[in-house]
């Protein structure tokens, strides 16, 4: 059955832990991880709720495969109302505590209310106790973790947390667990501190089994693991490069945004690019990259792991840094690098590590600065504002420091950390902010992925390339070539791409297997680890499913058609370099028909049939 | 041998004289002596004489025969039928009473006596009564024998009263057999602590605090005065310096034992708190050798001789004496660490080398009393020379290894003083080779 | 010939298939808290290291066994606990000087790598053959036989 059936339930206001069966009606329905905990949250949480109100409420959630032995079965997704967007979050992490929690029993963790005092919860197996946190509040997660697992002794203990940013308002903080996996994007981590809650941590030694059928499950892991080890990206270059495969092709093609999306080329693209990563540094004979490194049961292994020049300037007198850490993935170096113009791979480094260490979004923390920095161009932003820091498109020393200040959640740092939107409009210049619903863009840009600009509009979470990766379509031609350019079965596409996503995300799986693996590759391990009929039709309606209940969660929150949309930049102002020169997104060419697919009406709610047909 | 196997004429010639070895003690030193010795002369006449009726078996395995884990047959040391006959190694059930090293002789209590070449003294220890009126009294047990805890099982019955003196390493881990059969514990300890010789103060008090936490009763620093027989001819009554009077169905004496050197008497064989060897497991005299709880071993930790009464020792020791009796020249011993493990009721704890610390050391220590974790790493220098653990069982052999390989941790040491749960990661650093990864990038 | 694991920690990219394969063989359970096999990450350094029993010919653990409950399997020359005999006392687990035998709460016994009888399922698991089950000659266990002899409480050269 795969699922442990157990929740736990964590009200921080009363200081109560409690076990609850898990709602198997509702599993059969909506699988688990994303899908499930959002059915929670949509019950229990008033769609009109202030996000960082003790009415809120914050799911951590495992997928039926976490902690499983199919490939990549280590995911963890973070539900709540974000406080970026206002509408419903989902962030989803690797690293290794989404399977620790499966280990110790849990298929989901709710919390509700708010603690008095800051408190951290503890998970060994059955037993969990909310525990005092005083101490460790105003520290980084970096330094939290590991005085968290002195104190309990215990080098196998696994630890989320956030860091000072959280704590001190950063409306994109994140929550970083195994010190640089993080549900990253949203504002999750705000949700978590705003209700006092530091950390959790957990031990898990029971396991996971209950496979429906071992030895199908067996065969299908297997299979699957095959596939990814076959696959030109999976097999190779995403162990090689990691993401940063995508730093050269993308900017290639005419889709890199470039300093807060003025242009769609960045020239300095291939200085910071997953080969770059590899180059042997004159001034110290090393490579940035040290290894790639695998999360819980990942058999592609993409993840970086870097190591800073201990002479850069950055870190010449902070040998806290010295050592290795996360390095960048595509979407950080992008954000840091391309979209502030800065090419200096060490000071990118320095700054992701800064990203982790206090939990930040790189994405929306680098698209910030992008448009500081336009606005500091246009001179609606001065050295007064900034607190002397002369914030040039393209100037290192200006992004590592205000990246010091925003992790800390001090001076200017603490308006960058309000995110583009509330930025652009407190300078008077909202047209300057590149953001859908309030949430940045990340790193492939809509006049050049056409697809790409109506999944955004379109996003339930706002601007994120992780709801419906086009991209692979139009770009890498997985499972099948498009035009980048056109918009033609680009709705179909989309909502394609959107549902299947939806069902990786309520699995425990990686949306990165997805370069390789259809929904084919992943039905099989579904079906006889779990109870329950696990068709590939049965999968594709939970996936539907899952979007229109989030859509319908945000229209409820206030959102409408009009939210599904671009800045203005992306829909008039048109690619000036590269094959998309002379192109602007066209949305309005791709939306009406979305909608009809989706079985919406023209203002953007499911209709009556559409709600039925899928029980909603 | 493939040349022996060429010149069977050769062979003939160069072989001498079978060799007779005689082993007194069928624990578990004598044991490893003789099928070590089997091992390495296939023709050596192998000899073991114990004097106890049961089959070879282990002391270690007696708790667990309690709490019935195991059957009798469970603390056997060898389990296949006929496994001693099958190697030729003659087991007999007998009590040496004198050693004539002038003539190689051993005297049997049964009558005659039998000549050795080589002999091994593995006689092991034997409880001490401690000086208390009313100590032989019925109804007061060693834990000590099969035959005792034959006894035990009879009367340690649920719900029974019983009082447990001593709770040294032995003591706690009878106890931990004892709360599983279900009876009324209370134990009295005259040191300040439980287990005072393999744990410090913070470590042996959370012990203690534990088995209060868990119902056992405990007395610390308090002594047993005397013991009565209980008001109506029932029963004992054990009297506590403390005023502190307890009615008790059964007590169990665990309050140390002594090395197995009376018959040594008049040997010319040296002893001073056990036999007295050297690096070769060699006595005083060259055909006479002890092995195991008797022998006053070199400990690795100290550079003195002491007597350890640890089955891993008695292993070791047991091992190397067959070596060296049978001719093996370089079988040098260079040791054996001090360490235990201990389960109180289900609190797991252990002690290696010199978890006191060494003079002129330094130590790292995390200390977590809600939740009973304890780690105490002794250095001297930066080379881990004792350690303390309470709650820890991963990996926690490569302590031993770090202490016994004398390794150098260099940067490491100073890691380990910020976090000494790293120590897995401190033994690997310095003795595997750890690669960066060369695979894919 | 006999075969052991060949262990190449470049290669290793810390995911834990192999932690998961070992428990699953063992526990029926994906459980690397109970895996025979385990990875060790070295943060800081970017590095990992999988790591388990040799199965050393000085066998500390089988000699300290009070009840021979680890035995040799004459197949793969594995040293392995025989779980029906093996009490629980944990003094293999102090013994052996490679850490590499460990408790197991759950069921009261000790837990060490047994080569899973000449089939493991760690090696089969890796997904970059940084495990591999090869002849004894090939695995360069030389460096880990010199440490265990540094460990010997006697001479190199008594067999
Ligand atoms: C209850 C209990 C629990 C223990 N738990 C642990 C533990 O967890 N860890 C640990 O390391 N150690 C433990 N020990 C100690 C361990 O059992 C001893 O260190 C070990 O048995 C020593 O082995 P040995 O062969 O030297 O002596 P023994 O096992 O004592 O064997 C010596 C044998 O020689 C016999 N003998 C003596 N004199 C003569 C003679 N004159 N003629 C013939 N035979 C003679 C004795 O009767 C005995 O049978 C425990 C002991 C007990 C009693």
């Amino acid at each position: 059955m795969a699922w442990t059936r157990n929740v736990m339930r964590v009200n921080l206001t009363k200081g109560t832990i409690k076990r609850e069966p898990l709602n198997m009606e509702w599993a059969m329905e909506y699988l688990g991880q994303r899908g499930l905990a959002t059915k929670y949250f949509v019950e229990e949480v008033d769609p009109k709720v202030d996000p960082l109100s003790p009415e809120n409420k914050m799911i951590m959630t495992t997928g039926p495969l976490t902690g499983t032995m199919a490939s990549t079965g280590g995911r963890y997704s973070v539900v709540t109302k974000g406080p970026l967007t206002g509408a419903i979050a989902c962030s989803n992490s690797g690293g290794f505590i989404g399977a620790e929690i499966k280990s110790a029993g849990w298929d989901m963790i709710i919390f509700e209310g708010r603690s008095k005092k800051p408190v951290y919860l503890y998970v060994e197996n059955d037993r969990a106790e909310l525990l005092d946190a005083r101490d460790l509040w105003g520290k980084s997660v970096w330094d939290t973790d590991h005085e968290l697992h002195k104190r309990h002794q215990d080098p196998l203990i696994r630890v989320a947390a956030v860091g000072r940013a959280a704590e001190k308002g950063c409306l994109y903080a994140a929550i970083v667990n195994d010190l640089h996996r993080a549900a990253g994007r949203s504002g999750v981590g705000t949700v978590m501190a705003s209700k006092n809650l530091k950390a959790v941590v957990v031990r898990g030694t029971r396991g996971v089994g209950n496979i429906r059928d071992p030895k199908a499950f067996m065969k299908a892991v297997n299979a699957g693991k095959k596939v990814l080890h076959d696959n030109a990206v999976t097999g190779a270059g995403l162990p090689k490069y990691g993401t940063q495969v995508l730093m050269n092709v993308i900017n290639e093609i005419g889709a890199s945004p470039t300093r807060n999306m003025r242009e769609v080329q960045f020239e300095g693209a291939s200085k910071i690019s997953g080969e770059a990563m590899h180059e042997i540094r004159k001034s110290d004979g090393k490579a940035n990259l040290v290894t790639n490194a695998a999360c819980f049961g990942c058999t592609i292994a993409c993840g970086r792991i870097s190591v800073i020049d201990k002479n850069h300037y950055t870190v010449v007198n902070s040998p806290k840094y010295w050592g290795a850490s996360g390095g960048l993935e595509y979407e950080a170096a992008w954000a840091l690098g391309n979209d502030t113009g800065v090419d200096d791979l060490d000071a990118l480094t320095y700054a992701n590590f800064l990203c982790n260490e206090d939990g930040i979004d790189p994405i929306s923390f680098g698209s910030t600065v992008a448009a500081a920095m336009e606005l500091y161009e246009t001179g609606a932003i001065t050295k007064k504002d900034t607190g002397g820091i002369d914030l040039k498109f393209g100037s290192a020393e200006a992004l590592t420091k205000i990246t010091e200040l925003t992790c800390r959640g001090e001076g200017f740092g603490k308006i960058i950390g309000l995110g583009s939107r509330r930025l652009c409009e407190k300078y008077g210049h909202p047209e300057l902010s590149m953001t859908v619903k309030s949430q940045e863009f990340p790193a492939y840009d809509p006049r050049g992925i056409q697809g790409m600009g109506l999944a955004y509009a379109t996003s339930n979470r706002g601007a994120c390339h992780l709801r419906g990766y086009t991209v692979a379509s139009e770009v890498m031609g997985i499972p099948e070539k498009t035009d980048p350019l056109t918009t033609d079965g680009k709705p179909a596409l989309v909502k394609a791409f959107q549902d299947a996503t939806a069902v990786v995300d309520s699995t425990g799986l990686c949306v990165f297997t997805t370069f390789a693996w259809t929904l084919n590759d992943i039905q099989p391990q579904i079906a006889a680890a779990c109870e329950g009929d696990w068709s590939m039709e049965k999968l594709h309606e939970v996936g539907e499913r899952i979007w229109n209940m989030e859509r319908m969660f945000n229209n409820a929150a206030g959102f409408t058609a009009r939210d599904d949309t671009l800045p203005r930049r992306l829909l008039t102002e048109p690619a000036r370099t590269g094959p998309a020169r002379g192109k602007a997104n066209m949305l309005d060419k791709m939306l009406p028909e979305y909608y009809r697919l989706r079985g919406w009406t023209p203002e953007g709610t499911p209709t009556k049939e559409t709600r039925a047909r899928l029980g909603l | 041998m493939a040349a022996a196997k060429k010149k069977p004429a050769a062979r003939r010639l160069a072989r001498p004289a079978r060799m007779r070895h005689i082993i007194i003690g069928a624990g578990p030193a004598g044991v490893i002596a003789a099928e070590t010795l089997r091992k390495l002369d296939p023709n050596a006449g192998v000899t073991i004489i114990g004097d106890e009726r049961e089959p070879p078996y282990s002391r270690m395995a007696l708790p667990y025969y309690l709490s019935r884990k195991i059957n009798e047959a469970g603390t056997h040391l060898r389990k296949t039928p006929r496994h001693f006959k099958k190697l030729g190694i003659d087991v007999r059930r007998d009590r040496v009473t004198a050693v004539d090293a002038r003539n190689r002789q051993v005297k049997l209590a049964g009558g005659g006596s039998l000549t050795y070449d080589k002999l091994l003294i593995a006689t092991g220890s034997s409880p001490v009564s401690p000086p208390i009126p009313g100590m032989d009294l019925p109804g007061i047990h060693p834990c000590w024998t099969l035959a005792d805890a034959r006894h035990i099982a009879k009367h340690a019955r649920p719900g029974a009263k019983v009082v447990l003196m001593g709770a040294g390493f032995i003591g706690c881990i009878i106890l931990e057999a004892l709360a599983r059969r279900g009876v009324q514990l209370t134990v009295v300890e005259m040191a300040n602590r439980m287990v005072p010789r393999m744990m410090n103060t913070t470590a042996g008090g959370l012990i203690k605090q534990w088995c209060l936490d868990k119902g056992v009763r405990v007395h610390t620093s308090t002594k047993v005065t005397a013991i009565e027989k209980g008001p109506d001819g029932r029963g004992l009554r054990v009297r506590l310096d403390n005023g502190t009077v307890l009615p008790a169905d059964l007590i169990i004496s665990a309050t140390g034992v002594r090395p197995n050197i009376g018959f040594l008497k008049g040997s010319g064989i040296k002893t001073d708190h056990g036999v007295l060897i050297n690096r070769n497991m060699q006595t005083s005299n060259p055909h006479v050798f002890a092995a195991g709880d008797v022998a006053q071993g070199l400990d690795f930790s100290t550079g003195e001789y002491s007597v350890q009464a640890i089955q891993p020792t008695a292993a070791d020791h047991g091992l190397l004496a067959a070596r060296n009796m049978a001719g093996h020249k370089g079988a040098v011993h260079r040791g054996s660490v001090n360490m235990n493990v201990l389960d109180t009721i289900g609190l797991v704890s252990s002690s290696f080398g010199q978890w006191m610390g060494a003079t002129g050391g330094d130590s790292a220590e995390l200390c977590d009393r809600n939740r009973f974790k304890y780690l105490n790493l002794q250095f001297k220098d930066d080379v881990l020379v004792g350690a303390t653990s309470l709650g820890l069982t991963d990996h926690i052999g490569v302590l031993r290894g770090l202490i016994q390989t004398r390794t150098r941790l260099g940067e490491w040491k100073e890691k380990l003083k910020h976090d000494p749960t790293r120590i897995m990661e401190a033994y690997l650093a310095n003795t595997q080779a750890v690669g960066f990864n060369a695979g894919m990038i | 010939m006999l075969r052991a694991l060949k262990i190449e920690p470049e290669k290793c990219t810390g995911c834990l298939q192999c932690e998961m394969a070992c428990s699953y063989e063992n526990e029926q359970v994906f459980n690397p808290s109970k895996s025979r096999i385990r990875i060790f990450n070295f943060h800081d350094e970017g590095r990992f290291a999988p790591y388990t029993c040799t199965q050393c010919a000085e066998a500390w653990c089988l000699h300290s066994c009070p009840v021979e409950a680890i035995v040799i399997n004459p197949k793969t020359g594995a040293k392995e606990v025989i779980e029906d005999v093996c009490v629980g006392c944990k003094v293999c687990t102090i013994a052996c000087p490679f850490g590499t035998v460990n408790y197991n709460h759950d069921s009261g016994k000790v837990i060490k790598c047994d080569l899973c009888g000449g089939n493991p399922a760690c090696a089969e698991a890796c997904p970059t053959a940084a495990i591999t089950y090869v002849d004894i000659d090939q695995t360069g266990l030389d460096r880990m036989r010199a440490h265990a002899q540094k460990t010997l409480p006697q001479s190199a050269q008594a067999a």
